[in-house]
């Protein structure tokens, strides 16, 4: 197999290059796209990439792969490679510091503007805050991002508006406290969002849907936070 | 020195994981000038990983439920090397810290009333023991890690906590005397190397998985805050002592958590039989983990191990039904069918005992202050320096510890340290100046690196100081091999010392990262080493072949590796709680 790798070292190259590397994939098992990295990596320390959970929990290690958005820590080289050979990229749409690094400051900063934290105005009880099952059973598909960027790097609309197009990670998160019924912020959370950009700049091209490694639906949840703006509104 | 930017606080947390976090969260409300400090952006720090979840006597499966009976669990699953003052204030503590995450929004699975929901985790039990199994974990589903993590970096963006991501620690900055004043950093974005000086400094750097070639950890734990200690001349106190998961996934390390078996589920042989049942004829596959993991590597070299090379056992799972596989354990579904190609609704799942937690860790009061000890054998607080988390050893795991009881001790002491910090900066404490020497010191691991013009490639390295940890120090242990990987190892530091860094590049540069992240694992591994040579008995985590029993005569107590002379000294444990009686050391059995 071929890997082809982009590379780009500040201070080094002057511009960015794709490095191609041989590497023999084993007969009996399947391997991840991180493991062939760290492989290459023990030979060429140079290679720049982040990672650190290797199970896919903990979203260091997104980047391009034969040019989808994916985690290089849960995808099988088998089904990514093609012609058998692997194209590693930075994440398409945040600037490059090195490597297979992105700068990240632009999708915090998506995710600082939503307020991803719980707010509740009413006294605190004793004990926990009563939820029932049904209730915290709409939290599932939305707590459990990762902030690995894979969906908002793949979003056109993202690309185009960075600034002021929300993303979807930012915009599940939103959703995630919009749906928590602990959550007394409803109100001012909507009207945050209610301008012609931060929300509704999503075209449902759902390209976020087919990048999600961890198969949740951001797509799902804007329509969601959409209604509800549309609801708010009337 | 004159080319060496300097940031100030007054207090720097070094580690964003769970421990960091709460500390910093606890500091930042304080309105104190606080800094986290992280290798990695926070919510990629190793708490994302934990599982099953948080142990607490919240009484919300059990009406009854005690605290004391969270606290007799502890100190025998610790085999009563775990300090009572330290184990007391964490399971009385516990239930207060667990609802303050709730309110922080942190989404907890529910019980039909809309309680915290909390399942059975291994070494509970009701009553002290004689009342049967509990069920004291409180969890979202089984990524309760992921789910803490993300609420406290939440309520840290709410507090607006200054971060430092993607800061790699280099080393203790320590003055003349003797107290720590900061820490020289690199900010690997730009490869600038800086010195951030605090008034007090908070170790919570997490554990150092990462020594063994198979461990359940991220490839980021390696031991970084424990190897900064050590080098300061901070003793470090039972690290000899290293939990083995019982259910990794045969070849990949990748935990499945206590809560599977929790939820029911157990372990096979090849013969197909419940082993557990021989072993732990009560508890069964809900004993302590050392149990389990003895138990399974017993199965294996006796010839009844599974698969073709009969060297691994099958944790059971499908007779639990799709329905609470999918709603309690989705997470291990989605890392059983992407990294061991099981679906475990229709078939078991090959598991072996793999390297997850650090018992041991630098040595420190309830309140999280660093202790050394002096030539009289006293306690010594290290001026400057406190730790929290699993590179601490406050000690509440002792010789082993409790599934669920890591995530506790995260916040318990976190929040701890952040009250006692704020308590002592409130006092009006100096900032105290460190020398041009005192810097240099701190300064000399990156200018070895720097000045290296050729040697070994620092990953060769550490795969062979895995493979040796892996194959002399795991769950059973002999003196032969140990005395052989201790100078196996003094061979490994020289060459380790005169390896070559390649790439000099300044921007992120994860290879520099790298290289010094191998010095770290070095020590830890070296101090494992003679610690776990040195004790010469069978204790929790560690099962000696030569020394097969417990032995209180002599060994009722912490080791404490000093590395200058590496030597090991012995402390006392605290059997001194204030509000129960003591719990006294009794035969262990499950």
């Amino acid at each position: 197999m071929q890997v082809s790798i982009y590379r780009y070292i500040p201070g080094k190259d002057t511009e960015p290059r794709m490095q191609h590397y041989d590497y023999v994939l084993p007969d009996d098992r399947d391997l991840m796209v991180l493991e062939v990295l760290e492989d290459l990596k023990a030979k060429d320390p140079s290679i720049g990439y982040r990672r650190s959970c290797r199970e896919g929990v903990c979203g260091s290690d997104g980047m391009s792969i034969n040019g989808r958005n994916g985690l290089a820590c849960k995808t099988p080289v088998s089904e990514a490679i093609s012609r058998d050979k692997l194209m590693l990229r930075p994440l398409p749409g945040l600037p490059v510091i090195r490597d297979l690094i992105v700068d990240m400051s632009q999708f915090y900063r998506q995710y600082e503007r939503v307020d991803p934290f719980l707010k509740n105005d009413t006294a605190k009880p004793a004990q926990e805050r009563l939820q029932s099952q049904e209730d915290r059973k709409k939290l599932d598909g939305l707590y459990e991002c990762i902030l690995c960027a894979c969906c908002t790097t793949s979003c056109p609309s993202f690309w185009w508006n960075p600034d002021k197009f929300l993303g979807p990670a930012a915009l599940l998160q939103s959703y995630r406290f919009l749906a928590d019924s602990r959550d007394t912020a409803t109100e001012e959370r909507l009207s945050k969002l209610d301008d012609p950009f931060s929300v509704f700049r999503c075209r449902g091209v759902m390209n976020c849907v087919n990048a999600c490694p961890k198969d949740l639906n951001p797509t799902k949840a804007i329509n969601e936070i959409r209604t509800l703006l549309v609801k708010n509104g009337t | 020195m004159k080319n060496l930017r300097t940031l100030e606080f007054d207090g720097l947390i070094v580690g964003g994981g769970g421990a960091g976090l709460r500390a910093g969260l606890q500091l930042a409300e304080s309105g104190y000038k606080t800094a986290v400090l992280s290798k990695v952006f926070p919510t990629r720090s190793h708490t994302v990983s934990a599982q099953g979840g948080i142990t607490c006597a919240i009484a919300s499966e059990d009406p009854d439920d005690d605290w004391r009976w969270h606290m007799y669990d502890t100190v025998k699953g610790s085999d009563y090397i775990g300090d009572q003052d330290a184990i007391e204030y964490m399971c009385s503590v516990g239930p207060q810290v667990v609802y303050e995450l709730e309110h922080m929004g942190l989404p907890f699975s529910r019980t039909e009333s809309g309680r915290i929901y909390q399942r059975p985790f291994g070494g509970q039990s009701k009553d002290f023991g004689r009342g049967g199994q509990a069920s004291r974990t409180c969890a979202a589903e089984d990524r309760t890690g992921h789910a803490l993590l993300h609420t406290l970096y939440q309520a840290n963006v709410k507090a607006n906590t200054t971060f430092l991501s993607e800061w790699f620690a280099v080393d203790l900055v320590t003055n003349q005397d003797g107290t720590v004043v900061g820490v020289v950093a690199i900010f690997v974005e730009t490869g600038e190397i800086v010195f951030v000086k605090s008034k007090v400094t908070l170790l919570a750097t997490g554990g150092a998985g990462r020594i063994y070639d198979s461990t359940t950890n991220a490839l980021t734990n390696t031991g970084d805050g424990v190897a900064m200690a050590l080098r300061a001349g901070v003793p470090v106190q039972d690290i000899e002592m290293w939990q083995f998961h019982p259910t990794g996934i045969h070849g990949m390390g990748i935990l499945v958590t206590e809560g599977s078996r929790g939820e029911g589920g157990y372990l096979v042989n090849c013969d197909g039989e419940r082993f557990m049942e021989r072993y732990a004829p009560t508890a069964k596959d809900l004993a302590s983990r050392d149990v389990v993991s003895r138990s399974m590597v017993i199965e294996v070299d006796e010839g009844r191990g599974c698969g073709p090379n009969k060297d691994h056992v099958y944790l059971k799972l499908d007779h639990l039904g799709t329905e609470v596989l999918n709603s309690r354990l989705s997470g291990i579904m989605e890392l059983c069918k992407t990294y061991a190609l099981v679906d475990p609704a229709v078939d078991p799942i090959p598991v072996v005992p793999t390297c997850h937690y650090m018992m041991g860790g630098i040595a420190t009061q309830v309140s999280g202050q660093a202790l050394s000890q002096d030539e009289q054998t006293n306690d010594v607080p290290v001026q400057g320096l406190y730790a929290v988390g699993e590179v601490a050893c406050v000690s509440v795991h002792g010789a082993n510890r409790l599934g669920g009881n890591s995530l506790l001790d995260l916040v318990v002491f976190g929040r701890a340290a952040g009250l006692h910090i704020q308590d002592v900066l409130s006092q009006g404490v100096s900032q105290r100046s460190a020398s041009d020497s005192d810097l240099e010191a701190a300064l000399s691991r990156i200018s070895r690196w720097e000045n290296s013009q050729s040697g070994e490639n620092p990953a060769d390295l550490r795969a062979e100081l895995q493979a040796l940890m892996g194959s002399s120090y795991s769950v059973f242990r002999t003196e032969e091999k140990m005395r052989d990987a201790i100078s196996k190892l003094e061979d490994l530091r020289t060459r380790i010392e005169s390896a070559f860094l390649e790439d000099k590049s300044e921007v992120f540069n994860t290879a520099r990262v790298e290289a010094m992240e191998l010095d770290n694992l070095l020590e830890v591994a070296e101090a494992t080493a003679i610690a776990a040579e040195g004790r010469r008995e069978s204790r929790g985590a560690h099962a000696r072949v030569d020394f097969e029993n417990r032995d209180d005569e002599n060994w009722l107590c912490h080791s404490l590796y000093f590395a200058e002379d590496r030597s090991l000294r012995k402390r006392a444990v605290n059997f001194a709680p204030s509000i129960v009686e003591p719990f006294e050391p009794t035969k262990r059995e499950y």
